[in-house]
């Protein structure tokens, strides 16, 4: 074995052992698991045998295995773009509902103000620049 | 839901001097109405818009937005009741906090929404108000485009135009204005909200809300007074383009 080949797998075996670790919901998590498997058996074949890539790619329409890869590539980042704006979007949600809460718990109590503001003397209407 | 206690109401001053001698009862201030001010960095200009406001409205309420400067002590001194973001969220979500905080009340009947940085008119959101109660709606839309008052330059038209009509076909509610700060929300109309978008898109999710709830609306024409402090503070326009990507990504 090479030892390029050795390093490659090393850490593809990595990065798809810290990225199943990273927790979220279960059906969803599941099938990214499924999907990161998938990748890392496909991922260790195109090292342990980069003729094979090729082939695919030809079978395909496309002319070498490495084309393949960067077409692979740019989808799987779209992917990964969409898919990380989702998930900011529900930590976005989460802290929001966190801050409002804690806002609303802290503020005033509306029968509070209320009462405050009955009392309170109107300002002067005067007319604006 | 519990709340901290109070030992006693904040910001409660004496009356100043040059107030009017004969102050509105608050009877007559719509005592079963909340004004929502969203709130961020208008130190400048939200002392005078709650001062203005409690003319006619005796219940204002600013929902800082994390502002870095003193936003929410001067709209405090002015007299509204403040409640503060930690961090910044965005104006939808600071109008949403603003109408929980008034739905908490069981008091309140209708919920104002109103810009901070002057560019709304009290008197028009006083006769909506009225309007309101008397028609028995849900949502009163304020619209600048139902008579001549408001001056604006073309592009703005042009954008707010496309704007609208994008709603429009979107939510199959009929607008002439749907990018419009001052609304006017029956309590029931009020309680349907669940704005999701923090940014700015929450103009069309309102719309979308109110169509896809059933609820009785109309529109009343408003002025925008546009200052040069309001156009330098609104909304650019190239941020209709993240309104529309916020609005299509969910």
């Amino acid at each position: 074995m090479l030892l390029i080949q050795l390093l490659l797998i090393t850490a593809v075996l990595a990065v798809g052992v810290l990225l199943v670790r990273s927790t979220a919901g279960a059906r969803h998590q599941a099938v990214r698991r499924l999907l990161l498997g998938g990748l890392v058996v496909l991922a260790v074949a195109s090292i342990l045998a980069p003729g094979a890539v090729t082939a695919v790619a030809q079978a395909l329409g496309v002319g070498r295995g490495t084309d393949l890869l960067l077409y692979g590539l740019v989808v799987a980042f779209l992917g990964v773009l969409v898919s990380s704006y989702r998930h900011r979007r529900s930590m976005e949600e989460r802290l929001t509902q966190l801050t409002r809460r804690l806002a609303l718990d802290e503020a005033e109590p509306p029968s509070l103000a209320r009462a405050r503001h009955e009392h309170a003397p109107a300002p002067r209407d005067r007319p604006r620049a | 839901m519990r709340s901290t206690p109070h030992d006693a109401p904040r910001g409660a001053r004496p009356a100043e001097a040059g107030t009017p001698p004969v102050p509105p009862p608050a009877a007559d201030r719509h005592p079963g109405t909340w004004v929502v001010v969203p709130l961020y960095r208008e130190a400048g200009v939200v002392g005078d818009v709650v001062r203005e406001l409690r003319t006619r409205f005796a219940h204002v309420v600013c929902v800082d937005d994390g502002s870095p400067d003193d936003s929410a002590a001067v709209a405090e001194a002015a007299g509204a009741t403040v409640v503060r973001h930690g961090v910044n969220l965005g104006q939808g979500a600071a109008l949403q906090t603003g109408i929980a905080y008034a739905l908490r009340d069981e008091l309140t009947t209708s919920v104002v929404t109103f810009d901070a940085d002057g560019q709304h008119r009290v008197e028009d959101a006083d006769a909506m108000v009225r309007r309101l109660g008397r028609e028995e709606l849900d949502v009163l839309f304020g619209s600048r485009f139902l008579d001549r008052r408001t001056q604006l330059d073309p592009l703005r038209r042009v954008v707010l135009r496309l704007a609208t009509l994008y709603t429009n076909r979107s939510t199959g509610v009929r607008l002439t204005d749907a990018h419009n700060g001052l609304r006017v929300f029956s309590r029931r109309g009020a309680a349907h909200l669940r704005l999701r978008h923090d940014r700015m898109a929450h103009a069309s999710e309102i719309v979308e809300q109110v169509g896809r709830g059933g609820l009785r609306w109309a529109e009343h024409p408003v002025e925008i007074r546009y200052t040069d402090y309001s156009r330098s503070k609104g909304q650019s326009l190239l941020n209709s383009v993240n309104i529309l990507v916020e609005t299509l990504l969910g």
